[in-house]
């Protein structure tokens, strides 16, 4: 199902890693010196207190901030500076911790959305949408009904997304993002919201993607058992700065993310 | 029970991923064309035809060219009047340059006159969207205006100031100028509205027009997926200024029959928009449902009452018909902002369950 893009990473090698990254906004640091990397099909988990910098993360990762410290590696290439739209072409995908949907499109449509890069027919075939342009438009159609039937939102095909509920509307998210067959796809908060129900349904989802498809996952979320039963690690940041990273085992017992999240007695 | 799709299985994504998936829907769209192309010709008058349907047709696709950028991408613009005004003037000067090529193609190709324009005016939305782009491109809509006002080669220097449609023909038939029948102009401006509406609604069913909706919708999310915004807003812009260009050279050729600057004024700008307001943002069928309302209504404000002999006087009807017109358009607002579009898909939800409630 998925197209390898540039150099093959085996399973386990670094995909992605920042080396020292520094980001501030005028006198306020977001992110301080901060480094860690991601492997090859892991789950990867951000957790820290609010404000502690997780989605500016994600933004860094995707191109929406540029840092004005540090080393991105991203597949074995340091990257340079990077707009959104270029990590995309580069196999990023994300998801959004407030929905982020096309809301006046129907979640076909919103999922189709998701395939707009890897269409190529230009705009006088668009115009005549027959022959190679329908070809086209069917092809992606029969990958996007595989995620829709992987994530089990049939009955909602062609509802407008804006009238979905809560829970299903980040599913489609989820299928949006995974329709750009990413190399490395970035949740941010993907259970946040939730009731238990729906956030193990949720939890099912993320590991059969990584299962199924071996994708890449660096998630950002809250509810610690969540975090604890899904990832493989977790990277720890506090004020901006890591603090921990590793198993979700020795996290848990590291004195300084208990101070973290519990205070500490003065 | 009247539209129901019950029985009509789709058994592959091609027609699942068609315009009209129902077959009410496409019998209804072949009857309204049957009458469009035939029975209007052959039995409507001079004055439906000229004074009703042809305006109604050329608002109708320039309705179409602002929904495109207005209601589609996300983008207002104010300046649909002056692009209208670029693709007639660049029409005048084509024609008037290359008498030899078929007006039909100078219509045509005003429209990338139109385009080209609208992508240079359209540069603003780099930076800012909303307000503020609309007032960048009343900025267009004022400098564009100044031009057909004062530079007289674009009016090969009439002592008028006004552009005249020339007499051109096609297979030896008179399709401009002040001997042109009405019927063949008709037909003319049905044609190519017809397909340019066709076009359009290629366009927004595809790859294209669900980048632009992602665009309107949530443009952070929309560059995350790869989807580069400039190119994709300058794409919107080029393709709404051509339709425009289109529109208002059809306006004045095929139309008016000549044209003075005030025709492509501002105000001519906030009727298109009143139009695709009313009618409905993001709708193909809005445009014509609103240029219908806007366009239309007050003709039958001003025949109807003189049918059943009211002694008003003209100035009367004229006030009477801002009036009403005004009221009606505050009604519509309120009770359906989502416009005239809406108001027909509520109505097919409606006759699809009837006579049950759900």
């Amino acid at each position: 199902m998925r197209a390898p893009s540039g150099q093959e990473i085996a399973a386990g090698d670094v995909l992605l890693s920042l080396e020292n990254v520094s980001l501030a906004f005028g006198g306020v640091k977001a992110l301080s010196d901060v480094s860690f990397d991601i492997r090859k099909s892991e789950i990867r988990a951000i957790i820290g207190p609010n404000g502690a910098g997780k989605t500016s993360m994600l933004n860094v990762i995707n191109g929406f901030y540029q840092p004005q410290l540090g080393r991105i590696t991203f597949k074995g290439k340091a990257r340079a500076k990077m707009r959104p739209d270029e990590a995309a072409r580069g196999g990023i995908a994300r998801t959004f911790q407030n929905v982020a949907l096309f809301k006046g499109m129907s979640a076909l449509d919103n999922i189709m959305a998701g395939r707009s890069l890897k269409m190529h027919r230009g705009f006088f075939w668009q115009l005549l949408r027959h022959g190679p342009a329908m070809k086209e438009e069917v092809e992606h159609r029969l990958f996007v009904e595989e995620i829709i039937e992987f994530l089990h939102i049939q009955h909602i095909r062609k509802v407008q997304v804006g009238r979905l509920p809560y829970g299903l509307q980040k599913r489609v998210e989820l299928g949006r993002a995974l329709a750009m067959e990413p190399d490395l796809l970035l949740l941010d908060e993907p259970m946040a919201g939730m009731n238990l129900e729906e956030k193990e349904d949720m939890s099912r989802f993320v590991l059969d993607v990584n299962d199924h498809f071996g994708t890449t996952i660096a998630l950002i979320e809250h509810d610690m058992g969540v975090v604890m039963d899904l990832s493989d690690r977790v990277v720890v940041l506090d004020y901006g700065r890591k603090i921990a990273d590793g198993t979700p085992d020795v996290v848990k017992a590291d004195q300084a993310v208990i101070d973290a999240y519990l205070g500490v007695a003065h | 029970m009247f539209y129901r799709e019950a029985g009509q299985f789709k058994t592959t994504y091609e027609s699942d991923q068609s315009v009209f998936p129902i077959r009410q829907d496409r019998i209804g769209l072949a009857i309204i064309l049957v009458v469009a192309f035939v029975v209007v010709p052959l039995f409507g008058s001079s004055f439906l035809v000229n004074a009703v349907l042809i305006p109604f047709l050329v608002f109708s696709l320039a309705a179409i060219g602002l929904n495109l950028l207005t209601g589609y991408t996300g983008l207002l613009s104010l300046g649909s009047g002056a692009f209208m005004g670029v693709g007639a003037y660049a029409c005048y000067k084509l024609t008037t340059y290359f008498p030899g090529v078929n007006i039909l193609v100078w219509i045509v190709c005003s429209g990338f006159f139109s385009a080209l324009v609208g992508v240079f005016f359209g540069l603003p939305s780099m930076r800012i969207k909303g307000f503020y782009l609309a007032v960048a491109t009343l900025a267009a809509q004022f400098f564009l205006e100044w031009c057909f006002l004062r530079i007289p080669w674009l009016y090969n220097n009439n002592i008028s100031g006004a552009i005249e449609v020339p007499t051109r023909t096609l297979f030896g038939l008179i399709i401009t100028g002040p001997n042109a029948a009405p019927q063949t102009r008709y037909l003319i401006v049905l044609t190519i509205v017809t397909l340019m509406t066709l076009a359009a609604s290629n366009l927004m069913h595809g790859r294209i027009g669900r980048m632009w909706m992602a665009v309107r919708d949530m443009d952070i999310a929309a560059e995350l997926m790869g989807i580069r915004l400039l190119p994709t807003k300058l794409t919107a812009f080029a393709v709404s200024s051509f339709y425009c260009g289109v529109a208002g050279a059809m306006l004045v050729f095929l139309w008016y029959g000549g044209a003075e600057p005030n025709v492509f004024s501002i105000d001519q700008s906030f009727l298109i928009l009143f139009m695709i307001i009313v009618g409905g943002l993001g709708s193909l069928l809005g445009s014509f449902l609103g240029a219908a309302l806007i366009f239309i209504l007050p003709i039958i404000l001003r025949t109807v009452p003189a049918q059943f002999g009211l002694p008003i006087h003209a100035a009367t009807v004229e006030h009477l018909t801002f009036m009403i017109v005004g009221a009606l358009i505050i009604f519509f607002l309120i009770v359906e902002p989502h416009g005239l579009a809406r108001l027909w898909q509520i109505a097919k939800q409606k006759l699809r369950v009837w006579p049950f409630p759900y």
